[in-house]
């Protein structure tokens, strides 16, 4: 049995980690792109992300102001079992999210959308967002927190089947130039593509794309990942560099999810983890103890299952059935 | 500073800024603060100039310099105040409100995120002889958070929450921001994107459009959006 303390407690822990530890993926992924950025503006821009990363580790405090929309993910255990059920949880997570807001603090971004009313502790109605995934034969919960940026770097199209590649290569720039200039998106990013599903599906794959995989993951179907090195170095060659200035230095990473689609279309969206990409993760196990580290591990094999029934990694990919 | 940095001119700022400082100041330049800031967004703008609400500072004598921001901040149970990490917010949603915030409060200097447009800065800044200097990262809050000393007043808090207040802030230097604009207009992202916009039909050539169009404001990728 997972106590509800313990929920809470790591909670509040991933929050602080994901405000102030930038992920060493990403890390790595900027170095690697300051070594070969020839735009003395964009390199500046670059370097001056590492040393504001250094500083937020030296003093905990937040490596970005723009608290974004923190919410978490939430993958359960098929065996798990969690002290005071679901609500319980939930309760946890909303009560971590106020404290945590106050003892980093963030900044309390979240308000009536209308009214513009603000709680100042990050949680209101339907906020923070929790979602959830399972995982079969574990008894643990991985709890995520993500603190995404919520004003630029998405959006959403229905291209058809007929409009192939191209279509995706067009629409993935048209959001990069619509944001890139004069660093909207606060890039270079990783950039995630939503494909297919229903549309509101397509929303949530690409977000989860890009706030759940880590710089250099790969797709497993070779066909999505090909797709996904083309994507990156499309981008890179817009010219866009950090800040928009002129550079290579705009796709850190690019992560496509795929989600069975209708059969005549196929819809595609686009989201920007920033130059602030925050992520972190919970292990909580079943005796208690809990493991913290920044790659969210999300998208297992179990789902991206394509088959009726789950058989193990037999059942990736569709092809089992 | 990185190796790169060592390649851009780099100049510190007192504020209240003066006109002689302002003159000498080039597009692409690394800039640091030293001196007083005010914060101010939708909330307080809309207070000041559409609500005709008096601010309990006096500009003049205060600083010239706005920040487009909102701090991550938390008031203690003492009254005090912690901030954390500081962090502009995307400027152009601003520009309506900038004509009359430069001649009522006299302020020359605004801080923030993505610049104004080219239209902005003819039409609004060159007349006052302001200019505006980005933020960079986006994101560096850990660096500007180092650069605030304290917070000398927070006006509006109750009724604007943290996010909206108008927080006044004492800064050390504070940075880095880069020399966006100067006060002839001209400007380091315009200057940019003009360059960029050379590229962008070579990036297109040769990719089909899709069969269903959008219905939109601009089909050309050259144009600016803000």
């Amino acid at each position: 049995m997972i106590k509800a303390d313990t929920i809470e407690q790591a909670a509040s822990r991933i929050m602080a980690n994901a405000a102030i530890d930038i992920p060493d993926d990403y890390e790595s992924g900027i170095r690697a792109m300051i070594d070969t950025e020839k735009g003395d503006l964009s390199a500046f821009v670059l370097e001056a992300m590492l040393e504001n990363w250094q500083a937020a580790r030296e003093d905990r405090r937040p490596m970005c102001a723009d608290s974004g929309l923190p919410r978490y993910y939430v993958k359960t255990g098929n065996e798990a079992r969690i002290e005071g059920g679901f609500v319980a949880l939930e309760y946890r997570l909303r009560k971590a999210t106020a404290q945590a807001t106050h003892d980093i603090p963030l900044r309390p971004n979240r308000v009536h959308p209308l009214t513009r009313q603000d709680n100042n502790n990050n949680v209101g109605m339907n906020a923070p967002e929790i979602e959830y995934s399972f995982e079969p034969d574990a008894d643990w919960i991985d709890i995520t927190s993500v603190h995404k940026g919520g004003l630029f770097g998405s959006d959403y199209r229905m291209l058809f089947p007929g409009d192939g590649i191209d279509g995706i290569k067009r629409f993935f720039l048209d959001v990069l130039f619509a944001f890139g200039k004069r660093g909207l998106a606060c890039q270079p990013a990783i950039v995630g593509v939503g494909l297919g599903g229903s549309k509101d599906t397509c929303m949530v794959l690409g977000k989860q794309a890009a706030c759940l995989r880590t710089v250099g993951s790969r797709h497993p179907q070779p066909e999505v990942a090909k797709l996904e090195g083309e994507l990156k170095e499309l981008g890179n060659k817009t010219g866009l560099g950090a800040m928009g200035f002129n550079g290579t230095s705009t796709v850190v990473g690019c992560n496509i999810e795929v989600g069975y689609t209708h059969t005549g279309g196929m819809p595609m969206s686009v989201h920007c983890f920033c130059l602030s990409s925050r992520r972190a993760t919970a292990r909580i196990h079943a005796n208690g103890s809990v493991d913290y580290r920044t790659d969210p591990q999300w998208f297992t094999p179990y789902m991206r299952r394509g088959s009726v029934g789950w058989d193990g990694d037999a059942a990736l990919s569709g092809a089992a059935e | 500073m990185g190796a790169r940095a060592d390649k851009l001119n780099h100049v510190r700022l007192q504020t209240p800024v003066s006109d002689e400082d302002l003159a000498k100041l080039e597009i692409g330049s690394v800039a640091f603060l030293d001196g007083v800031i005010y914060t101010a967004r939708e909330g307080v703008y809309e207070k000041i100039l559409n609500k005709g609400e008096t601010p309990a500072v006096d500009f003049a004598k205060l600083t010239n310099v706005n920040f487009h921001c909102a701090p991550a901040a938390a008031q203690n149970d003492d009254g005090s105040f912690t901030v954390g990490a500081v962090t502009a917010t995307a400027s152009f949603r601003f520009a309506k409100y900038l004509k009359r915030w430069f001649a009522e409060t006299g302020a020359k200097v605004i801080i923030g995120k993505g610049g104004m447009s080219q239209a902005h800065y003819n039409e609004l800044f060159v007349p006052v002889g302001a200019v505006y200097l980005t933020t960079v990262g986006y994101g560096t809050g850990a660096l500007l958070g180092r650069g605030i000393k304290s917070v000398e007043a927070v006006n509006w808090l109750d009724e604007l929450g943290i996010a909206q207040a108008m927080w006044i802030l004492k800064v050390e230097n504070f940075g880095p921001l880069l020399v966006e604009s100067d006060i002839r207009g001209q400007s380091l992202f315009e200057r940019n994107n003009a360059e960029l916009a050379a590229r962008v039909e070579g990036l297109y050539e040769g990719l089909k459009p899709p069969a269903l169009s959008r219905y939109g404001e601009t089909r050309d990728k050259t144009e600016e959006l803000i």
